[in-house]
């Protein structure tokens, strides 16, 4: 298990983060539990960081529950593994509980979280064994709203209130979105976009101004955690994405996955640079500056 | 032929292998094409015909990346990759089936190495 403990820097910025969800309660603000996961508080700081300031920005208050774990890093969807589908089902109950929709950043959290969800307001043999486990106040069956952090742009906020409120435009970048695998897959529980032909991110990047360019390898898998089983295999995998990035003529390449930006950069062997998506929404609003003091 | 590992594995996926139209669609789709012995139709169609023990001790079964291509990709909603999880499961259930130990982990780490590889790889490796 990873024990989860926020640095001195990290609680600091949480504080921030709440004093201004007090003030700005009873106004238009949106809140939303936020689940960073493990890695947002450790090697991925910038993809928190950057999303935590660009959401107060856009008016989306973000609650951290006190209590969260690490979801695991990928689902198990055998039907006998249920130890390993409660860290997502506490924090989903958190949310419930708080009568907020549930938010990550994190392409895996999001993707153990919504497989989850989905499993659990239909299977009602795992549901009751899951509830067995927790023995919450009331058992846990499935209501909570999950968003990846770019489902809320688009839904929430909505690309054109962004556009509006981009000063530094990313005007003529020619910017590649990387999906990977569990941004999308599977579709059914995640139903976040099209699996094969997704647009979220590239209305994104049009709305800080940027051009999208569409390659072959966006939707598939960079290898993953066999980095830590077979380098070779993860050479081959993200070497490939970043290849087709390139030939399309992409200057850079964004992600949303903590572990698609380790493959993309250590095991691919190319140069292009490889980006959070935050990151650029943060400079794109004119944040970038003030989230990294 | 071994009834209970075949019944184990059909219930821990929750796959019904007898959809499967044998069209080979996962397998064209899988990105670990290359690196498998037994591809995933052929994991399909083995754990229909009870030959489990054999997918059990092949590699193939630590190649996958659960990267759910075959499981939107199949025409039959068949979901091959419930199947090698369930038979990844089987083998490192074992006693001593564990292929990833915390001991392995430090030589494999290095400064960027995000927490997120890690605690997926013990989750898909170890037990
Ligand atoms: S998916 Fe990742 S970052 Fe998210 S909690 Fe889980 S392992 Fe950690
Ligand atoms: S790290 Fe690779 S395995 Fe994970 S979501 Fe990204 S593409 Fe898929
Ligand atoms: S894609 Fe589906 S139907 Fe086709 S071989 Fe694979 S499991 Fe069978
Ligand atoms: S989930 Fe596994 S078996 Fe299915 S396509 Fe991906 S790597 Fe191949």
């Amino acid at each position: 298990m990873i024990a989860v403990s926020a640095d001195a820097d990290g609680s600091e910025k949480i504080c921030r983060g709440n004093t201004a969800v007090s003030r700005q309660k009873g106004f238009a603000m949106e809140t939303f539990t936020y689940y960073p996961g493990c890695t947002l508080r450790t090697k991925a700081k910038e993809l928190d960081t950057y999303a935590r300031a660009s959401a107060q920005a856009l008016g989306i208050a973000l609650e951290e529950p006190a209590d969260w774990q690490c979801c695991g890093g990928a689902y198990t969807t055998a039907k006998d593994e249920i130890a390993t589908k409660l860290s997502a089902v506490r924090v989903l109950n958190s949310a419930k509980e708080a009568g907020q929709p549930l938010i990550t950043v994190c392409s895996a959290c999001h993707n153990v979280i919504k497989q989850t969800e989905y499993d659990i307001t239909r299977d009602e043999e795992m549901a009751s064994k899951v509830n067995n486990y927790l023995g919450l106040a009331e058992p846990y069956t499935g209501g909570t709203k999950v968003y990846h952090y770019l489902e809320m742009l688009r839904d929430v906020v909505g690309f054109d209130k962004l556009k509006e409120k981009v000063v530094n435009p990313f005007t003529g970048r020619k910017i590649a979105a990387y999906y990977g695998c569990l941004l999308l897959r599977p579709a059914k529980a995640l139903a976040m976009d099209d699996p094969e032909n997704p647009t979220i991110i590239e209305d994104f990047i049009r709305a800080i101004g940027g051009t999208p360019v569409i390659y072959a390898q966006r939707n598939e898998c960079c290898g993953g955690y066999i980095t830590m089983e077979d380098k070779a295999q993860a050479q081959k995998r993200s070497g490939s994405v970043m290849s087709s990035a390139e030939d399309m003529g992409a200057e850079m390449v964004i992600t949303a996955c903590p572990l698609c930006l380790y493959n993309l950069k250590k095991n691919s062997g190319s140069d292009l640079p490889v980006y959070y998506f935050t990151e650029l929404l943060a400079e794109a609003l004119g944040l970038k500056e003030a989230s990294n003091e | 032929m071994n009834k209970n590992l075949k019944e184990q594995v059909l219930r821990s996926s929750g796959v019904n292998v007898l959809k499967c139209m044998r069209c080979g669609k996962c397998s064209a789709t899988c990105p670990s094409y290359d690196e498998m012995e037994y591809h995933p139709h052929q994991f399909v169609y083995m754990v229909e015909k009870g030959d489990i023990e054999t997918l059990m001790k092949s590699e193939s079964i630590y190649k996958c990346l659960t990267c759910f291509a075959c499981v939107d990709r199949c025409p039959r909603g068949v979901e091959p990759a419930r199947v090698v999880e369930a038979v990844r499961l089987a083998a490192v259930r074992q006693q001593g089936g564990n292929r990833l130990e915390p001991s392995d982990i430090p030589a494999l780490l290095d400064e960027d190495l995000p927490q997120q590889a890690i605690v997926t790889a013990m989750r898909k490796y170890a037990k």
